[in-house]
């Protein structure tokens, strides 16, 4: 009898909970994914055309604008967020003073919204009020950025406002794995006369191997369902220059009534995400039956 | 099935009265976007109308101007079963609708015993009826091709308010050479689109309606398309250089200041004017679009009623609330447009607001009126955005005049 309880209670707890993450998640995916092929217009019509969507949204300008965005954003936006946040994180490792007070400084960016985080840098770009201004203020007249304003280079001002955004957080990641180092292995190398630079080169940073994917796939997915940042930041301007998939996908599916082409790029877009999660999922399983 | 009904009806109910306390059969359940706080304060008076006959007001506003967010909201609702009583519609939306759901209140019955056929014009009259059925009821008239223009600037740069695309370069050319920015823009899409609107007009009403109301290949594509593209090349060297993603009441804030000459922009931009204690003919000058004289493009907000069986009485109580003279002057003297009806007097008019009444007049008389482009009364959202699209990258330098003439005939062929 208590076995049977035992075996039966966590399973009655969680049903509830996995009965609605099946719905409103896998569930509505599967829908999307129906939508995706139907004729769908302003409201969802049931319409079977196959994979007619697909090909339409592969020969828009517009949706190729978007995945050479987030190409561009998604690989700065990752390597200079990993790059500057392991760099932080072994400053902060080499056990300075007030490292308490320092550290949540980095971190707290990740505590504001990407709305937030995209209103402050808009105006901070601007150059009618922002630095630009401030600079001509201050007698510097030949200062100019303004690259939010020129739509060769604006994406490049979504990457620093998300870079500013998230590397704290990396930090912190690269900060709890470098403390988990064994201190008897540092000292080994010492012993044999290996530098400060040798140690972390090649023999810390090579060992951070599993954070280096964990914050790969935290910022990944961040990246291709960056949405809000563009919206407060560029509204996805000047023209349609910072327009990511995201964006794509919410004017195509509610403001331009071409509901099946908009489901279609989220179809997309959960690829890209599962190519990304998948091999992370799979490499993190296989490690865990050989331990 | 009608359990289920029975329950949510039961819930919703039990919810509304919880809440609200009153609410009874006989209320109107209203869905807009009317929330800043003229227009809202215009929509009390028919809350008010409304009151005295009995009929409760549930107010849902969604804000977010243009009603994007709004029309997100109505999606939901009615996919799930729960369309409002009414809701705030625009051109092409209404029709797609219509055509799609099909479950719009018919309000013939309170439209001929009121005579709408009579007094709105047929323009109009395309967006409120479906197969020949009365299904909205129209608010008002905004008319987009509108030069808002500071007085003393224009008193600078000659005096003469333009009358033809020449004396505008000639008058944007002096204004330039007097230090200040000639023309006052928002770089967003929809408002590169609205000058966009009046540069097509400008070059002949014929024209515009071959190319956005007919989406006719050759107009989208020819000489007189190149030559559109080549005025907004001409008018975007008259804009400073940080207009891009400036919202447009700061751009109308800049010719308020004198910071700037003129913008172009619909009849919405008087309201930021009079706000700020400036009076029409004095501090600044409404004229059409050089060019555009006797013709107008408009957008019309309308309000939609959704069959509900046995509410409908209250709902044609709105519907001819709405179309009631009195609201139709109170409510678009505040918003700046002009009454959808024809006949309305035009006594608590400004000069701007009269000026636009008598255009419009004009406009119908002379079968000058047509649905504008930028703003969803002239073709489908999906053409319309592509629309955008190109005229917006031409306008940030994407394209030039011929590329954009070509890529807009693809871009309203591949969302068709």
């Amino acid at each position: 009898m208590k076995f049977l309880i035992q075996r039966w209670i966590p399973r009655l707890v969680l049903a509830p909970s996995f009965l609605l993450v099946v719905l409103f998640v896998y569930g509505f995916i599967l829908y999307t994914g129906y939508l995706s092929m139907t004729d769908s217009k302003m409201l969802p019509s049931y319409g079977w055309v196959g994979f007619e969507n697909y090909s339409r949204l592969f020969g828009l300008r517009h949706w190729n604008t978007a995945v050479t965005n987030l190409a561009i954003f998604g690989i700065l936006y990752i390597g200079i967020s990993s790059a500057l946040g392991l760099f932080l994180a072994i400053l902060l490792d080499q056990k300075i003073r007030a490292e308490g007070f320092i550290r949540p400084i980095y971190l707290y960016p990740m505590a504001l919204s990407f709305i937030v985080t995209g209103t402050a840098w808009k105006w901070f770009l601007d150059p009618g009020i922002g630095i630009e201004n401030t600079m001509h203020a201050w007698g510097w007249a030949s200062f100019h950025f303004d690259w939010i304003k020129n739509r060769d280079y604006a994406i490049y001002t979504v990457v620093m406002a998300a870079v500013w955004q998230s590397s704290g957080f990396v930090m912190a990641m690269f900060l709890a794995g470098l403390r988990g180092v064994d201190n008897e292995i540092i000292k080994a190398a010492q012993i044999d006369g290996a530098s400060g630079v040798t140690i972390y080169r090649r023999i810390i940073i090579p060992m951070m191997r599993p954070v280096f994917l964990s914050a790969f796939v935290v910022l990944a997915h961040l990246a291709i369902k960056a949405y809000d940042l563009v919206i407060a930041l560029t509204g996805g301007g000047p023209g349609r220059a910072t327009e990511l998939p995201a964006t794509f996908m919410y004017s195509y599916t509610f403001t331009r009534n071409q509901m099946g082409v908009g489901a279609s790029s989220a179809i997309i877009m959960l690829i890209m995400i599962f190519s990304i999660i998948v091999p992370y999922v799979y490499s993190e399983l296989k490690s865990g039956d050989q331990q | 099935m009608k359990i289920n009904k029975f329950l949510k009806t039961t819930v919703a109910a039990a919810a509304v009265s919880a809440f609200a306390g009153m609410a009874s059969a006989d209320d109107v359940e209203v869905l807009h976007w009317w929330t800043a706080g003229g227009e809202a304060a215009a929509l009390g008076v028919l809350k008010d109308d409304l009151a005295s006959q009995g009929v409760g007001w549930q107010d849902m506003p969604i804000a977010g101007g243009g009603g994007s967010d709004a029309m997100t909201v109505l999606r939901a609702r009615v996919v799930a079963g729960d369309a409002p009583t009414a809701a705030q519609m625009l051109g092409f939306d209404i029709k797609d609708w219509a055509g799609s759901t099909g479950n719009l209140a018919n309000l013939n019955s309170v439209a001929e015993a009121e005579g709408w056929d009579a007094v709105v014009p047929a323009a109009l009259q395309d967006f409120s009826k479906h197969d020949g059925n009365w299904i909205a009821a129209p608010v008002n008239v905004h008319s987009t091709n509108w030069v808002w223009v500071n007085k003393a600037a224009l008193d600078a740069a000659g005096g003469k308010a333009p009358t033809s695309w020449e004396e505008l370069v000639t008058v944007l050319d002096a204004m330039k050479a007097n230090g200040i920015t000639p023309l006052a823009h928002g770089g967003q899409a929809w408002q590169d689109a609205t000058i966009f609107d009046a540069v097509v007009l400008g070059l002949g009403a014929d024209f515009y309606k071959a190319a956005f109301i007919d989406m006719d290949e050759d107009a989208l594509g020819g000489d007189m398309m190149v030559e559109a593209f080549n005025r907004m090349a001409v008018l975007r060297s008259y804009v400073d250089d940080n207009f891009s993603g400036r919202d447009w009441n700061l751009a109308s804030a800049m010719v308020i200041e004198g910071t700037a000459g003129m913008q172009m922009m619909g009849d919405w931009a008087k309201g930021e004017f009079l706000k700020a204690g400036k009076t029409p003919g004095e501090d600044f000058v409404c004229i059409r679009f050089p060019g555009t004289q006797g013709l107008v493009t408009f957008n019309s907000d309308q309000f939609v009623m959704f069959d509900q069986g046995e509410a409908s009485d209250s709902q044609m109580a709105m519907a001819s609330a709405v179309m009631s003279p009195a609201f139709q002057s109170a409510f678009n003297v505040v918003k700046g447009s002009v009454p959808a009806r024809t006949d309305v007097p035009n006594d608590a008019f400004d000069d701007c607001g009269k000026k636009g009444m008598a255009d419009f007049a004009e406009a119908n008389a002379g079968g000058g009126l047509y649905g504008s482009m930028a703003h969803g009364h002239a073709n489908p959202a999906a053409v319309k955005n592509a629309i955008y699209d190109v005229v917006t990258a031409h306008f940030n330098g994407e394209y030039d005049a011929t590329e954009a003439a070509e890529e807009m005939v693809n871009a309203v062929l591949d969302a068709q």
